[in-house]
């Protein structure tokens, strides 16, 4: 169906060819179903799909709905779906469009998932992306007392926050959020990485606050599954998700915070076993995330009531022969000596006063054999730029 | 094919089966399995949460422990979870050389070991189609699946993010699940949940939440008819197969769906027996996808 290319094969400016946009339609006022229109337009292969739309809307059907202003993918006001991945309308050509589908030569393009279509392409923005990232206190509270000039700040902790100030607010990372598709209350990507932005900025007064509301939230930072799918979704990099392990990275390991959603328990629990016997010991993983980081964690009354809630599944795992009782109490272990270096490498990590962590959204990647930019990023920790607690 | 072969934990703790699958049908591949018996667990992703510095470092002393094998064609992991986790560990190694000498040094001094740039990993599912080959592969078929229809289920650490995985239009590694059930001679299902999350990294904060999603994906693949789930992740099959009786109360719907590792699925084309490959381990028993009277595969008459 797609692309007849002209004859015009001497000429260096691309030509025009014809695509067919399969655009959802749905308008919740006439209380009839979403249905799918197609629509042949002329474009070159690298306009976009928006502008797509647009003559589609022009010539055929001025009814479709769709958000958009900019046209220069800084907006972030024409975020779609399109042949199932999500992205801006504006950013995305159209033959990129193309290739992505299933070979029909068709571009669907739909609304953005997990919030509710208000028209066609249009979706409520105000009822989910919005109402989330009002949730995280999005803008500064100030250090006291505010200096008559200018802060001052660390070069490295501003650097620190570039990557998710680069969010534009398309929502984008939301309509694809796995974990807000099965829990709609979860705080979600673009929020959470908004309130990195305020976590991680030196002249914020309520960093600890700030954390310790997230962290106890039953929707809050240790309701993400690590599906990468925002890291996937964003158009500009922001990565929501390493923001969000970088929350917890700040709650648990800057500021202790002993959530009641065990994720600090957990993630203490997965870093002491390994460390411990090399290897994933999931008998104790469960009890110790609910019950306390040590052998005793399994007696706290938390651990004692999940493992009674999970006994069915324990019990037909043992009569299955999926574990052993001996496994299950004692877990396995790596060699004496190996494990012997594993804690070494722990001691001497762990022991550093300054965490290093390499962002490649700062430090780039090193080009072939030139060794440029490439200086690791030193997170400061909190303590040292003198803590909010 | 020599491989530096990581199985990772679970593999060895509680889901034995995927480990045992894979040594009985690695000889039929012709693939000969150094076993990294001496690394440690690649954190799942949880451990670079903590630091980052710390996973990386923990991974790289797999990464030089692989190399240290010889003649190794390249290393070789059956967790999904291991891949995407090692693959984001190494995406910073490789990128500079000043923070891989940070690393090195730990390592250099502490174990005496030395990671080198470049290392190449590759979890079970991307050797079967990149380096032994979608025909050879059909070839060595001796009992195939017919009639067995199987719903693909990748786990996320091995399908995003796309250009840290290397899925691109030369290496589609996000489809090879499919490929490989139909060189088995089985069907693929198409369902709603393939490339989604198990739920399994919050089953500890959020059960109810992680549950739901486990039981959405079998949900979805039960009532496209499938027969069967196959997965290349153990992480996934503790969500969807382990849990799956409370899994089905958490969405409200009875559910009994097999969920297959990736290497009992080929074991069973290559004429292995479910007994071999463990199967009778699983919590939801695979008797849909197994005559246990004849051990014949074949989907079972309703």
């Amino acid at each position: 169906m797609a692309a007849t290319q002209s004859d015009n094969t001497q000429s260096t400016e691309p030509t025009a060819q014809e695509y067919t946009l399969r655009i959802r339609r749905y308008n919740p006022e006439t209380g009839d179903a979403p249905f799918w229109d197609e629509h042949t337009i002329e474009l070159e292969p690298h306009r976009s799909v928006l502008e797509g739309i647009l003559q589609a809307k022009d010539l055929f059907d001025g009814s479709i709905g769709i958000r958009c202003s900019c046209r220069a993918a800084i907006c972030g006001s024409c975020g779609v779906r399109i042949n199932g991945q999500p992205g801006l309308a504006c950013q995305t050509h159209l033959d990129t469009a193309l290739a992505r589908g299933d070979g029909s030569g068709v571009i669907e393009v739909e609304p953005m998932g997990n919030m509710p279509v208000i028209k066609d392409l249009i979706v409520d923005m105000d009822a989910v992306h919005w109402k989330k990232v009002q949730r995280v206190t999005p803008w500064l509270i100030n250090k006291e007392p505010i200096p008559e000039r200018e802060y001052i700040v660390p070069r490295e902790s501003m650097i620190d926050i570039t990557q998710s100030m680069a969010c534009i607010q398309c929502g984008a990372c939301v309509s694809d959020c796995l974990s807000m598709e099965a829990d709609p209350l979860f705080v979600g990507p673009a929020a959470l990485a908004k309130a990195y932005r305020f976590v991680g900025d030196p002249r914020d007064d309520q960093q600890y606050e700030r954390l310790k509301d997230l962290a106890e939230d039953a929707h809050g930072i240790y309701d993400c599954t690590h599906c990468f799918k925002c890291i996937e979704a964003c158009p500009k990099g922001v990565a929501p998700m390493n923001q969000i392990m970088r929350l917890r990275r700040r709650a648990g390991g800057d500021h202790h915070i002993n959530d009641r959603n065990n994720g600090d328990r957990h993630e203490r629990t997965i870093t002491s076993l390994i460390r411990d016997y090399g290897l994933l010991h999931e008998g104790e993983m469960l009890p110790r995330s609910y019950g306390g980081d040590s052998w005793f964690g399994k007696f706290h009354p938390a651990a004692a009531q999940e493992l009674l809630g999970s006994l069915p599944v324990i019990t037909k795992a043992l009569m299955r022969r999926k574990v052993t009782p001996m496994k299950a109490l004692l877990g396995h272990k790596i060699p004496k000596d190996d494990l012997a270096d594993v804690k070494k490498i722990y001691k001497r990590v762990e022991g550093r006063d300054e965490r290093i962590e390499f962002n490649l959204y700062i430090s780039g990647v090193d080009e072939d054999d030139e060794q440029i930019r490439n200086e690791p990023v030193a997170e400061v920790a909190p303590g040292k730029e003198g803590s909010s607690r | 094919m020599k491989v530096a072969y990581w199985p990772g934990c679970v593999s060895r703790g509680f889901t034995p089966e995927l480990h045992g699958a894979m040594d009985k049908v690695a000889p039929l591949l012709d693939i000969e399995l150094v076993e990294l018996d001496r690394a440690c667990c690649s954190g799942a992703g949880v451990i670079a949460e903590h630091s980052q510095e710390l996973a990386d470092t923990l991974n790289a002393r797999t990464f030089a422990l692989a190399q240290q094998v010889d003649d190794a064609a390249l290393m070789m992991n059956i967790c999904s979870t291991c891949q995407g986790a090692q693959g984001e560990c190494q995406e910073r190694l490789d990128a500079s050389a000043d923070y891989r000498e940070i690393v090195n040094t730990t390592l250099r001094e502490e174990n005496g070991l030395q990671y080198e740039a470049g290392i190449v990993n590759k979890n079970f599912l991307w050797v079967l189609v990149e380096e032994i080959g979608l025909e050879n592969l059909k070839s060595l078929v001796t009992r195939p699946l017919t009639d067995l229809r199987v719903g693909p289920f990748y786990g996320c650490y091995i399908v995003r993010p796309t250009d840290r995985l290397g899925i691109d239009d030369e290496n589609p590694r996000d489809k090879y699940l499919g490929w490989v059930i139909e060189a088995l001679g089985g069907t693929v299902v198409d369902y709603a949940g393939s490339h989604k999350c198990c739920g399994f990294p919050i089953i500890t904060m959020n059960k109810e939440v992680s549950l739901k999603q486990a039981g959405r994906h079998v949900s979805d693949a039960q009532n496209a008819d499938a027969d069967c789930i196959v997965t290349p992740c153990p992480l996934c099959h503790l969500n969807l197969d382990l849990q799956q009786p409370l899994a089905a109360r958490a969405v409200g719907q009875d559910l009994d769906l097999p969920i297959l590792h990736l290497p009992q699925l080929v074991g069973l084309a290559m004429g292995l027996s479910p007994k071999e490959l463990g199967m009778g381990r699983h919590v939801v028993k695979p008797t849909s996808v197994i005559d246990w009277t004849q051990s014949v595969v074949g989907a079972v008459p309703a």
